[in-house]
C-alpha cells in the first residue's frame, strides 16, 4: 500500500506540482466556506443545503494540501481513498482524474462526499490540524466537488472490470455497504446480484437521508454506475421470504453479502409513546423520503406538527427536526440527554439545524406524553438532566436532577433514540453467529461469518454505524471473499 | 411488476384478486402477509395472503374497499400489473394438532382465516368455523371454508342469512357445548377486541391476527406497534398473530384512526 503512495507521489507531476508553492505559502491560504442556501429560505423547501464548491474555490482549496510523505488523512478513511493524489489533481486542474482516483477505492463518491463525517476521518488526521493547529484541509468538499464535476461533465467514468468469472455473488441489501461489495466484486470480475427489500434502491441513502443533505439523483447516479459495471439489481425481493438460502444456493450462488441494515427502531419504553404522532425516526423519514408523503399527489400521509419534538441528537435526529421545520412546524425542537458537547450528530448538521431556528433543548429527557381524548399527543413531560461521572462510552453521564421538570406542548414527538439490526435475515438463516444485540457476528478484518461463504457488514454487524463505515465493510468483505473464493477453487 | 390473472367480485365491496407471484406462492404458508403498492405515488398496504397455486405461481388476495389505497387495487383489471408486490412478511401461524380449533372470521377477514382453517384441518384438528358478517351477500368463501371445516356457523347481524347475532354469540354457543383447545380469529380489530374477551371468559387460548398501519412492513419503521402483554410489538416481524388476551385492543383501535 505505502509502496504504491509513493510511487504515484513521485510521479513527476506532483513532484512538480510541490515545487511550484512553498509550504510556508500553503499553509497561509484560508480554508474554504461552502456556499450554503438562505436558511431563512432553505427551512422551507427541500433543495440541498450545502451548495458545493466552484472550479476556482476547489483549485484554491487544493493548493492547501501539502501532499505529505506519509499522508495520515488516508488512514483516516474507512476506504483508504487516495486523498494526496485526487485532491493534487484538482489543484492541477484534473477533475476528470481526480474522480478516477476516489473510484479506485470508493463506489460512491458523491454521496460520500456529503455525508462522511470527514472532521471525525481524514480531516481529523490532516497535517493542518495535527500539526499546526489550524483547520483541515477541505476533503470532504473536494471529494464532493470531483464527483459532481464529474457528474455535470457527462463525462462519468466506469471503471474497469476483470475479465467475467461467471461466479455469481447475492447482495442482501441496496445501502451502503452492499453497494461498496457490489462495486468491487464487479470490479474483480464477478456476476454481482443485490436483492433489495424496498420498491427502491438505496437503503438508507434513499429512506433515511433527506433530500437538503443528499439528493435522491445522486443516489441514483451512483446505482447507474454500478449497473454499467454489470452488478444486477432486483427490488421487492426480500432474502430469507421471498427466496430462502436454499434457492440462493440451487440458483448456483456461491458467495452471499449480507448488508440488511439496522431494521428495528427503538423506543424508550415510556407511557404515551403509542399515542397518535409519536413515531420513529425511521417511520417519519421513510414517509417522507421513500414515500414522499409530503408531496401532495402522494397517498401516503405524513403528520405536519406544528410543534415537533425529536427526541435524540445524533445525525438522523437532526434530519428530522430539519425536515419537521420544512413541513411547516412553528416549532422544532431537538431533546436530547446529554450537552451539546457529547451529540453524536455531525457538527455541521448541529450548526445548519441552529441556523433554521431548531430550538435544542439538551439536558432534558422525556419521561412521557399525553394526549387528547383521540389519542393525539399534546405534551411531553422532561425531566431536567446534568452530567456526572464519565461512563463506559468516556461521555459523561446524564443523572436527573430530582424534581426538576417541565411540561412542553406538543402535537408530534419523533423518537430518534437508535435502532437494533434488522431481525430478517439473523431469524431465518441457519449457522450464523448472532450476538445477543441481534448483530451476525463476523471475523473483523474479513467480514465473514464462521468458515462459510456468508460474509455481512454495515449496521447488520455494528448494529448503527455511518455510511461510510458501511461501506468500508462493503470493501473489505468483498476483498476477504474473493480470497476464499479463490482459495476454495483451487 | 405482477400481473393480474383473475378477479371475481365476492360482493359488492369486495374483490378477490389472483396475481402471479411464483416465489411468493412457492414461500409462503398460512399467516403470511404481503405488501402492495399501486402506482408510483401509491402506499404500501399490507394485505394477508388468502391462498396461492404453486402449479401456476399464482397468489390469491381478497380486498374490500375501503379507503384511497384499496380502492386503487380494486380498480385494476385482469392483465393489469401491481406496481410493487413484496412478501411473503410475518411470522407463518403455528399449526399443529391442538383438538378442537374455533376459527371466527368476520367480513372480509374470512379470505385469510381460510388458509388456517385448511391448515388446521390437515393437521388433525376438528375444526368449528364461525363466519359473520353484516348480511348474506357479504358472508364470502363458504363454499371453501365448509370443505376443510367440521362444523360451520353463519352469523349475519341482519339475519338475512344463518342466525341473527353477532360472531362471539356463535363462538359463545360453541364454547358452551364443548371443549375447545384453541381459537383463531380474524376480523375488525374490534370484533377480534369481542372475540377475545368471549374465550377469555372460558379460558380458551385465542390467537389474533391483527391488520395495522404499516409503512414498509420488514420492521423498520415501527408504525404497527401494538402493546401485547405490557410490552410493545411489531406486528410486521413479530407477528400478525398475537395472544390475542393480553393484546390491548384499545390502543390499537386508536391508533387505527391515526390518519382518519
Amino acid at each position: 500500500m505505502s509502496e504504491y503512495l509513493q510511487t504515484e507521489r513521485a510521479q513527476s507531476w506532483r513532484e512538480e506540482l510541490r515545487k511550484n508553492i512553498k509550504n510556508k505559502e500553503r499553509t497561509e491560504f484560508p480554508r474554504v466556506k461552502m456556499p450554503e442556501a438562505d436558511p431563512e429560505i432553505r427551512s422551507h423547501n427541500y433543495e440541498e443545503v450545502n451548495r458545493g464548491l466552484s472550479l476556482e474555490q476547489a483549485m484554491a482549496e487544493a493548493r492547501r494540501c501539502l501532499d505529505c510523505v506519509s499522508p495520515n488523512c488516508i488512514t483516516g478513511c474507512p476506504v483508504e481513498i487516495n486523498i494526496p493524489k485526487f485532491i493534487k489533481n484538482i489543484e492541477r486542474g484534473e477533475i476528470l482524474e481526480a474522480a478516477r482516483t476516489l473510484k479506485e477505492t470508493s463506489a460512491l463518491p458523491a454521496v460520500c462526499g456529503r455525508v462522511c463525517p470527514q472532521e471525525r476521518q481524514c480531516e481529523s488526521q490532516c497535517f493542518y490540524p495535527q500539526k499546526l493547529k489550524k483547520e483541515a484541509v477541505a476533503i470532504g468538499y473536494l471529494e464532493r466537488f470531483a464527483a459532481d464535476y464529474e457528474r455535470e461533465s457527462g463525462n462519468i467514468s466506469i471503471p474497469e472490470t476483470a475479465t467475467p468469472n461467471r461466479i455469481k455473488i447475492a447482495v442482501v441489501g441496496s445501502g451502503p455497504a452492499g453497494l461498496a461489495f457490489a462495486g468491487d466484486m464487479a470490479k474483480a470480475g464477478y456476476d454481482v446480484k443485490v436483492f433489495e427489500a424496498l420498491h427502491e434502491l438505496g437503503g438508507v441513502l434513499r429512506y433515511g437521508i433527506p433530500e437538503f443533505r443528499l439528493p435522491n439523483e445522486i443516489v441514483d447516479v451512483e446505482i447507474e454506475g454500478l449497473k454499467k459495471m454489470g452488478v444486477k439489481f432486483e427490488t421487492n425481493c426480500i432474502i430469507g421470504k421471498t427466496v430462502s438460502q436454499e434457492d440462493l444456493q440451487a440458483d448456483g450462488f456461491q458467495g452471499l453479502f449480507v448488508g440488511s441494515g439496522a431494521g428495528l427502531p427503538n423506543f424508550m419504553n415510556i407511557p404515551g409513546e403509542n399515542l397518535i404522532g409519536v413515531m420513529s425516526c425511521n417511520e417519519y423519514l421513510t414517509r417522507v423520503n421513500l414515500m414522499q408523503a409530503a408531496d401532495d399527489e402522494s397517498d401516503t400521509p405524513v403528520y405536519k406538527g406544528k410543534r415537533v419534538a425529536v427526541i435524540g441528537g445524533g445525525n438522523t435526529a437532526m434530519d428530522a427536526v430539519r425536515t419537521a421545520r420544512r413541513l411547516g412546524a412553528d416549532e422544532a425542537m431537538i431533546v436530547y440527554r446529554r450537552s451539546e458537547e457529547e451529540m453524536p450528530a455531525r457538527i455541521e448538521e448541529v450548526k445548519h439545524a441552529k441556523e433554521e431556528g431548531i430550538r435544542f433543548l439538551t439536558l432534558h429527557n422525556p419521561l412521557r406524553y399525553e394526549g387528547n381524548e383521540n389519542g393525539q399527543v399534546q405534551r411531553m413531560l422532561l425531566q431536567r438532566m446534568q452530567l456526572g461521572e464519565p461512563d463506559a462510552s468516556g461521555r459523561r453521564k446524564p443523572v436527573a436532577v430530582e424534581g426538576d421538570t417541565v411540561w412542553v406542548d406538543v402535537d408530534e414527538v419523533i423518537v430518534s433514540v437508535g435502532v437494533s439490526p434488522n431481525p430478517l435475515i439473523p431469524s431465518s438463516f441457519a449457522g450464523l453467529e448472532i450476538s445477543k444485540w441481534g448483530t451476525i457476528v463476523v471475523n473483523p478484518d474479513t467480514m465473514q461469518t464462521a468458515d462459510s461463504p456468508i460474509f455481512a457488514g454495515g449496521d447488520i454487524v455494528r448494529g448503527g454505524a455511518t455510511v461510510i463505515l458501511a461501506m468500508g465493510d462493503g470493501r473489505r468483505a468483498a476483498k476477504a471473499m474473493d480470497a476464499f473464493l479463490k482459495n476454495k477453487t483451487l | 411488476m405482477n400481473k393480474i390473472v383473475s378477479k371475481e367480485f365476492l360482493s359488492d365491496n369486495v374483490v378477490k384478486f389472483e396475481v402471479e407471484a411464483p416465489l411468493i406462492a412457492k414461500s409462503r404458508k398460512a399467516g403470511h402477509f404481503v405488501i402492495v403498492r399501486v402506482g408510483k405515488k401509491g402506499e404500501r398496504v399490507p394485505y394477508t395472503i388468502a391462498s396461492a397455486d404453486t402449479g401456476k405461481g399464482t397468489i390469491t388476495l381478497v380486498i374490500q374497499r375501503v379507503g384511497k389505497s384499496s380502492r386503487k387495487v380494486c380498480e385494476l383489471n385482469v392483465g393489469d400489473y401491481i406496481t410493487d408486490l413484496v412478501g411473503p412478511l410475518g411470522k407463518a401461524t403455528h399449526i399443529e394438532k391442538f383438538g378442537t380449533v374455533v376459527c371466527a372470521g368476520g367480513g372480509v377477514g374470512i379470505a385469510p382465516l381460510l388458509p388456517i382453517i385448511e391448515a388446521m384441518k390437515k393437521a388433525g384438528n376438528r375444526v368449528i368455523s364461525v363466519l359473520a358478517a353484516r348480511s348474506k351477500e357479504l358472508v364470502i368463501l363458504e363454499n371453501q371454508v365448509r370443505e376443510y371445516s367440521d362444523e360451520v356457523i353463519v352469523m349475519t347481524d341482519d339475519g338475512s342469512y344463518g342466525q341473527k347475532g353477532l360472531v362471539t354469540e356463535g363462538v359463545e354457543q360453541v364454547l358452551k357445548h364443548e371443549k375447545v383447545d384453541l381459537c383463531v380469529t380474524i376480523g375488525p380489530a374490534v370484533m377480534m377486541k369481542f372475540v377475545s374477551l368471549t374465550t377469555k371468559k372460558y379460558d380458551v387460548p385465542t390467537l389474533a391476527s391483527l391488520n395495522t398501519i404499516m409503512v414498509d412492513g420488514t420492521g423498520m419503521c415501527g408504525a404497527c406497534r401494538v402493546t401485547v402483554g405490557g410490552q410493545t410489538k411489531f406486528v410486521c416481524v413479530d407477528g400478525p398473530e398475537f395472544d390475542a388476551h393480553q393484546v390491548d385492543f384499545d390502543e390499537m383501535l386508536m391508533r387505527l384512526r391515526a390518519y382518519n
